[in-house]
């Protein structure tokens, strides 16, 4: 008995070293598989234009980019600025936006049936065909950019708040009718932390179309010579064939949607670590 | 059946007259109940689903109005006189086990601080002191189904209304929540009304037994287990309980003859 005993401790230890030392291997191959990848891909491209001798004004090499990348910073960067401090505003306002109209529809079904097919057309009117009308109804190209922003990223968040307030559990309903809750009290205890998971799946999306519709405002708005941020650079330098440019401010625009994503997923885990079934690790 | 209780004149707490409740479509979930609880009554309300026994503590709690009759509370009802226990644990999975239990003060707008005391003497009551601080899915189903009845005991009620609580639960887990659930009442007194389709959960823990059977839901008998608490392990094998088991299926037995 007791040897067999020991003999199975053993193998469980072999079994979970085993599986230790996968694990370790995974992490590694998580970051440096990825990279591998990269690597080869910006490689060939380079090896690829020097070898074929492709003209820089139909596809720069990746050296010529970073190039551009460095001595263009001074004009990138203040784009940049723009573009982000007019994603992250669309972004806020979606959020203030978003979750009043979601608790005003939810705290009144009167509300909610006048108000929710505007939202809705809001929504599926494509802001390409917007935002010459506001162009000429605002002054600011930058406001007019935003609201473009807005109507794009407030819709998730509109949405799955809604979905998010109505979910919470018919039991804690039954309780805190029992416990005689106020209204508020429901909304601020019950209602609100239920549908903040809900919330949070929103801000995702809404982060990725904020900077989607800050890309699509500056291409309308931008060519009037108002000259905005990011994307307003990457059209003007496609019509001056500057490809270096036209790619350098590509990969920033890039970078700048894998930050927003990144701070997103940052922001739910940070609200959802503790409790929720979604930010939960398996045991091996 | 033992008769070594002694009888003593308890006050009522709850009368239930004429009670009749219809749902849509002429549906009659419940056709005249009549019922009266004491103080210290165990009551078990005992019948197959659909009999209307979970509708009769709704009615109770005031999350339904019964369609006719009336629910008399004596001397009126108090805002801390209820506390229910549901068939799931119910708990906000965003809130640690002590705000859990805060919650029935906590909509009355007292301070964590106010109540600490009471929170803390309900968590011991039902031994999760040291979990005081864990979030509700770091805890089993069996200290889940605690929590809850702590927060239903935390205002320290004149009656407990419990819906089926431990039918999710293991039979071991099951056991060992009855007896301790015995124990409690024993350290506070009071009133149960207590909702099941087991017989012999209903035999261990009460000592009145309300038959009910469906369509109409309606009472069909009442057993009284005149076993005195506190009640241990052995009473289960105990030829009183056998008998109090068995006169009660028995009644249950007659109720669904009628139905086939």
């Amino acid at each position: 008995m007791t040897t067999l005993g020991i003999e199975s401790e053993t193998a469980i230890d072999v079994e979970e070293e085993r599986r230790e030392r996968q694990k370790k291997i995974y992490r590694v191959a998580q970051w440096m598989l990825p990279s591998l990848v990269l690597l080869f891909m910006v490689g060939g491209w380079q090896a690829y234009v020097t070898i074929a001798e492709v003209p820089h004004y139909i596809l720069p090499s990746p050296l010529l980019i970073g190039q551009t990348l460095i001595n263009d910073w001074g004009l990138l960067w203040p784009a940049m600025a723009v573009t982000g401090r007019l994603t992250m505003l669309a972004l806020l306002f979606a959020i203030i936006g978003g979750l009043s109209m979601a608790i005003a529809f939810t705290q009144s079904k009167w509300v909610e049936l006048a108000m929710f097919p505007y939202a809705v057309v809001l929504q599926v009117t494509p802001v390409v065909a917007i935002a010459p009308l506001l162009q000429i109804y605002v002054d600011s190209a930058f406001v007019a950019a935003l609201l473009c922003a807005w109507l794009v990223a407030f819709f998730p968040i509109l949405s799955n708040s809604i979905i998010g307030l109505k979910s919470a559990d018919h039991n804690l309903q039954d309780l805190f009718k029992i416990y005689g809750a106020t209204k508020w009290q429901k909304l601020r205890y019950l209602a609100l932390p239920s549908a903040l998971p809900f919330f949070l799946g929103g801000l995702k999306i809404a982060g990725g179309l904020a900077l989607i519709g800050a890309v699509v405002a500056e291409f309308v708005i931008g060519r009037a010579g108002t000259g905005l941020g990011l994307a307003s650079t990457l059209l003007e330098a496609s019509y001056r064939f500057n490809f270096g440019r036209l790619y350098a401010a590509l990969i920033l625009i890039s970078v700048m949607g894998v930050a927003i994503f990144g701070l997103m997923s940052l922001i739910s885990y940070c609200f959802l670590f503790r409790w929720h079934e979604s930010a939960l690790k398996k045991e091996a | 059946m033992m008769n070594s209780a002694t009888v003593v004149q308890r006050n009522e707490l709850l009368r239930m007259s004429h009670i009749e409740k219809k749902f849509r479509g002429d549906i009659v979930a419940l056709r005249n109940l009549n019922l009266s609880i004491k103080e210290g009554d165990f009551l078990s309300l005992l019948g197959p689903s659909g009999c209307g026994k979970s509708t009769a503590l709704r009615l109770i709690a005031g999350l339904l109005s019964p369609t006719s009759g009336t629910i008399d509370w004596q001397g009126g009802k108090g805002d801390d006189d209820l506390g229910v226990v549901f068939q799931e644990p119910t708990l906000m999975p965003w809130a640690r086990v002590k705000d859990n239990v805060w919650l029935p003060f906590r909509l009355r707008g007292k301070s964590f601080a106010s109540v600490n005391g009471e929170i803390m003497q309900a968590l011991q009551l039902v031994g999760l002191e040291d979990f005081q601080n864990a979030f509700p899915r770091e805890l089993s189903g069996g200290m889940k189904m605690r929590v809850s009845i702590a927060r239903a005991l935390v205002t320290r009620p004149r009656l407990l209304l419990m819906d089926e609580p431990f039918a999710a639960l293991d039979e071991i887990t099951r056991h060992r929540l009855n007896e301790d659930l015995l124990a409690l009442r024993q350290a506070i007194g009071c009133t149960i009304i207590f909702v099941t389709h087991s017989v012999f959960e209903s035999v261990f823990l009460s000592d009145r037994i309300v038959v009910m059977a469906a369509r109409p839901g309606r009472i069909i008998g009442e057993l009284n287990v005149d076993v005195p608490y506190p009640r241990s392990e052995a009473f289960r094998t105990s030829p009183e309980y056998a008998s109090a088991a068995s006169a009660a299926s028995k009644i249950l037995e007659q109720a669904m003859g009628e139905v086939i």
